[in-house]
């Protein structure tokens, strides 16, 4: 592993259904965790990449607003933007930036306060969030494109709704372990597939909930990492790749294809494979993109992620455990915010700190696979110790 | 501004390729192809991606196609909501995958992937013009 790039602090807010203060203020509580987390003043933060989806702000261009109540003014500042892999995105810019010498420290800090905007306001955006000149005007919306995705994964592979439900019910068992997330009870697979539909065939407990949170990850080069921090996670491998807005343009409904891009692209710079990966952080804004998600990644071959969740092998004590802090589907998927807080439980459990969440054995490598859109975008992280 | 009149409602007014709605009109449902170098474009396109040219041909999507997959909409965005529940589905004609919706008399217990649909141009109560896939 080249040690060139590390992240040496990590911090998230509580994930919450509506945040009792701004946006700035929601930014800080994660930059106070990933500051004292690393050890470092506002002063040592070189540069900083904002990451949020702008629809939900009602601040113009808050990356300034951001960064200077962060304290990080006169370094400069700017948003990425992929929806809900922005703050990974982010993350790639900041490797970027150290890696080529521009910059010490990065921070990359994400949020989102979805409750900013009204519901009836939201219920409008929503209409606009695939190609809105071909797919929006038959009145679209993302757990449908997801839905379609399941159902054409059911018809290829013989998965099922009772699968999608282990799914959430795993994600339940491990959300009530974290204090950070917005869902904390555990329900049984049974109760998840008595719910309502919300589109075929996705029920209501196959949907993360919509939140409030932040994320911050401080990236630093190899001299300040050493400096710093007692335990550097280092990056190994990082992918990315996109797919096309329009349905009509994917090669098929039961995967995607940008995510299967990225993970290649990830473990060929890391050098490893999927079977090196010891606990990995997955993109389940839905139960299906979870079981895609397997696929993609290599932990099951297609079609055989449902086998994964039958035997209980994607939990803690199994051959790959996965969202063991209780995925986006138990958090919440605070959109901006996501990719950092995937990436900081990934980074704690690389450290042996994630408490009751922690997979035993001291992992070596983890998994970060945070998806923007029906996978529109895509960004694999690969971090090891 | 023809372009306003696609679909249940409407996101965007100016297109190049806005011929498609006098085609919807005439009760066809038409794709672009390159002239110059044959590629077939769903939805259509002013331009070609792949040689550059912006010299195309409409051609029809017509006969029977499969669908390819589907969700039934329990919910629905912002201008939509009197149409629920609605069926949001793709299929594929001789190659071109077309995305739109299913028609809402087909039993949900007859619809499946991989089903024959054929396809078939609607004009709703406001003038809005649409397309849905329907039984074949
Ligand atoms: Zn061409």
């Amino acid at each position: 592993m080249s040690k060139d790039v590390a992240i040496i602090g990590v911090g998230q807010s509580y994930f919450t259904r509506e945040y009792p203060g701004s946006i700035r203020e929601l930014a800080f509580d994660a930059w106070r965790e990933a500051a004292q987390d690393a050890g470092i003043t506002a002063k040592d933060i070189s540069a900083s990449v904002i990451c949020s989806a702008p629809e939900y702000d009602a601040q113009r261009s808050p990356a300034g607003v951001i960064s200077e109540y962060l304290g990080f003014v006169p370094a400069p500042t700017f948003a990425i933007e992929s929806v809900c892999s922005s703050s990974t995105s982010g993350l790639r810019a900041a490797y970027s930036m150290v890696k080529a010498g521009l910059h010490d420290i990065v921070a990359v800090v994400g949020f989102q306060k979805m409750s900013e905007i009204t519901s009836a306001d939201s219920q409008e955006r929503m209409g606009r969030g695939s190609d809105i000149q071909w797919e929006s005007p038959f009145g679209t919306m993302m757990p449908g494109y997801y839905a379609s995705h399941a159902q054409a994964h059911f018809k290829q592979y013989g998965s099922t709704e009772r699968d999608l439900a282990m799914i959430r019910a795993k994600s339940t068992k491990y959300g009530a372990l974290n204090d950070r997330a917005v869902y904390r009870k555990v329900v049984t697979v049974e109760e998840c597939l008595a719910k309502p539909v919300v589109t075929s065939p996705l029920k209501v407990f196959d949907c993360c909930g919509n939140a409030d949170g932040s994320s911050c990850v401080i990236v630093a080069n190899a001299d300040r990492a050493k400096e710093l921090c007692k335990k550097p996670v280092w990056f190994m491998g990082l992918g990315s790749g996109s797919a096309s807005v329009t349905l009509t343009g994917r090669s098929n409904c039961y995967g995607l294809t940008a995510a299967m891009k990225a993970a290649q692209d990830a473990y060929a710079m890391a050098g490893i494979t999927a079977q090196d990966v010891k606990v990995a952080e997955v993109h389940d804004c839905f139960t299906i993109a979870e079981l895609m998600a397997y696929e993609a990644l290599g932990f099951a071959e297609l079609g055989k992620g449902v086998e994964l969740v039958r035997e209980g092998q994607n939990e803690i004590g199994g051959k790959i455990p996965v969202n063991v802090d209780g995925g986006l589907l138990s958090k919440g998927h605070p959109i901006g915010a996501t990719g950092g807080s995937q990436v900081r439980t990934i980074v704690l459990q690389l450290r042996d700190e994630a408490g009751p969440m922690q997979v035993p054995g001291q992992p070596e490598i983890g998994l970060v696979h945070n998806v923007g859109g029906v996978g529109l975008y895509a960004n694999v992280t690969i971090l090891g110790r | 501004m023809s372009f306003k009149k696609f679909g249940r409602k409407s996101f965007a007014s100016q297109t190049k390729v806005d011929a498609f709605i006098d085609y919807l009109e005439k009760g066809e449902v038409r794709g672009t192809q390159c002239k110059s170098c044959g590629t077939k474009f769903f939805p259509p396109r002013a331009d070609c991606d792949q040689c550059l040219s912006n010299d195309m041909d409409w051609f029809k999507i017509e006969g029977v196609g499969t669908l390819v997959t589907y969700t039934k909409q329990g919910f629905a965005p912002t201008g939509f909501e009197k149409d629920v529940p609605y069926t949001t589905a793709m299929a594929i004609f001789d190659g071109v995958q077309i995305f739109g919706r299913l028609d809402g008399s087909i039993p949900d217990d007859e619809v499946a992937i991989g089903m024959n649909v054929g396809v078939r141009t609607l004009q709703y109560d406001d003038g809005q013009l649409s397309y849905e896939f329907i039984k074949a």
